[in-house]
Parts: structure tokens; C-alpha cells; sequence
């Protein structure tokens, strides 16, 4: 399936934000000239098509107070690291899980979960919480706490 | 922030109505007015609690690249090398992190073909090696945090 202009032009319109209206489908439609009926197909469209993974509020994890951000990074085997990586994925204190190539020697891990908490203390209980789910497939993690945000924008999707 | 800004910002993290009055859907979750709960995400938002509020797209199914990268920087050139890969505005977010590979930072491109370009614009600038390592499979992207 592929996106339409239109698509693009609602893209554009909201990859800043929704307008914060008691009619927000109504504006955009207003802008883009068309029906507001159009929009909402459109929106329901990209949500069922994955274009759109949810539609709400992005929370600011430091400024709520969730300031340990911690890079936990795992060296699973390749056998088992997509079954594991499910597993991790499903834990309620894991907001991304990926898996990622290594470069040997440097880079020997190739799981990564995203684990924010108040805390160092919180964030490593959440970790161990996953060393034990993981067990003898755990050969080696470890935690890279970011120390500095160096830059921080949203993604331009569309120019 | 008080009891009411938690459970908005609980309650708009689910899927957001749409529909012509989707605020007021909301609000009656909520069981307050829609024009309070327009004026508190407002407020949220200006204060810097909510980042945005709107569509969270998925970038790659647009059709765009997107990769994570991360180099080994000596600390005496390290306020130098934020300044180069910060000057790429296809560079997102970078961190600075607790490793050897010590800047952690996000490319993103309108082009998939434009992430090596940025790579190795990178690589030329600096002087230094950079470690690609684009997601392979996703096992789940966190759409939740409870406040």
C-alpha cells in the first residue's frame, strides 16, 4: 500500500503535532482543503497500515522525572537472541528492544532494551529483572547510561 | 503537576479518538470538561512535560532510512566532534554515553541511500571511525510510560 499525496500532506501538516482545537480533524482538513470525513479515513488508514504507530501524547521522560536512561546492551547468541528479544520486548519497564549487528572487537552486543527509570538504583533493579529471564544466554551485558543529551529534534519524516 | 495532569497524561498515551470531538471523548474518561483538558495538555506542553502531542509516525514506513550510530571519541576532541555530527541536521538525537563508544546518535534521512552519505561525511570530518548498527528486527517499541 502506498501513500498519497494527500497522505503526505497530513504527514507534513501534523509531524509537529495535532492542532489543539476541540475539532482537530476539522482544522487539518480545513487546511489541506478537504472534507474532515476524508482526514478521519485517512488517520484510521495509516494507524491500520502501521504509517502511524498511535495517535496521543509523546511524554518528555526527563522532565517527568525518569532522568536514569539506560542503553542496556546484551550479548545473546544468534540462536535464540529473536526468542529472547520477544520476551524482553514484553516486560512492562522496556520501552524499545531491538536487535543490532555487532562490530567485533569492539561491539559484542547485539541486543539492545531501552530502560528508563528515577533512578540508577531502579533502572539496574529493571536490568537484572532481565539477566534472570535471560540466565546462561546472558554471555555479557552492560549498561550505557547517557550523561549528556548532545542534541535532541524530531525526526523530519517529510520535508 | 497534580493527580489530574498524571491521569491525562496516562489516559492520551492509548490510542486518541477519531472522531469530530475527540477531546471531549476524552475529557468524559476523564471526567472533567473538554475545554480543561484542552487548556491542561496546552499547559503540558508549554511547560515541556509532553514533547507533542499528535501522530507518532513510523519512519521507516514512509519510506525513509533510519539507523543508530555510535563513535569512540578522545575526550580532548570531544566538544569538536559535537559540533560536527550536530551539524548534520540528518543527526536527530545524540547522546553522550558511558562507554568506550562514547556518543551514541540517531540518522535520519527522507532517502534510505542517504545514511552511508552521512556516515561517511561523518567519517571524513572527524577522523574517526563510525560504527553503524541499524536495527535488524524490532521486538517491541515502547508506546507507554506511566506517570
Amino acid at each position: 500500500m502506498k501513500l498519497d499525496n494527500l497522505d503526505r500532506q497530513i504527514i507534513q501538516a501534523t509531524q509537529t503535532g495535532f492542532p489543539l482545537n476541540s475539532k482537530p480533524y476539522h482544522v487539518i482538513a480545513e487546511q489541506l482543503n478537504v472534507t474532515p470525513q476524508e482526514i478521519m479515513l485517512r488517520f484510521q488508514r495509516m494507524l491500520e497500515m502501521g504509517i502511524i504507530r498511535r495517535i496521543g501524547a509523546i511524554p518528555n521522560h526527563y522532565k517527568l522525572g525518569f532522568t536514569a536512561n539506560g542503553m542496556s546492551v546484551w550479548n545473546v547468541s544468534d540462536e535464540v537472541v529473536d526468542e529472547y528479544g520477544k520476551k524482553i520486548g514484553e516486560l512492562p519497564f522496556v520501552s524499545h528492544c531491538y536487535r543490532r549487528p555487532r562490530h567485533l572487537p569492539i561491539w559484542h552486543f547485539n541486543l539492545f532494551a531501552m530502560v528508563h527509570g528515577k533512578t540508577r538504583k531502579e533502572v539496574e533493579e529493571k536490568i537484572e529483572q532481565i539477566a534472570l529471564l535471560l540466565g546462561e544466554n546472558d554471555l555479557d551485558h552492560q549498561i550505557l547510561y547517557s550523561t549528556k543529551i548532545l542534541k535532541k529534534t524530531g525526526l523530519r519524516l517529510i520535508d | 503537576m497534580d493527580d489530574l495532569d498524571c491521569k491525562i497524561i496516562n489516559q492520551l498515551q492509548g490510542g486518541f479518538p477519531i472522531c469530530d470531538r475527540p477531546f471531549k471523548v476524552v475529557a468524559t474518561l476523564l471526567e472533567i470538561k473538554e475545554n480543561e483538558l484542552l487548556q491542561r495538555i496546552e499547559k503540558l506542553l508549554k511547560e515541556g512535560f509532553l514533547s507533542r502531542f499528535g501522530a507518532l509516525y513510523h519512519a521507516e514506513k514512509l519510506g525513509g532510512g533510519l539507523t543508530l550510530a555510535a563513535l569512540s571519541v578522545p575526550e580532548q576532541a570531544f566538544e569538536n566532534v559535537t559540533t560536527i555530527v550536530n551539524s548534520f541536521p540528518e543527526v536527530a538525537h545524540n547522546y553522550k554515553r558511558e562507554h568506550e563508544l562514547n556518543m551514541w546518535f540517531v540518522i535520519a534521512t527522507e532517502k534510505p541511500d542517504r545514511i552511508q552519505d552521512v556516515i561517511s561525511e561523518i567519517e571524513t570530518q572527524t577522523d574517526l571511525k563510525v560504527y553503524n548498527v541499524p536495527k535488524e528486527v524490532e521486538y517491541y517499541i515502547g508506546l507507554y510510560l506511566e506517570v
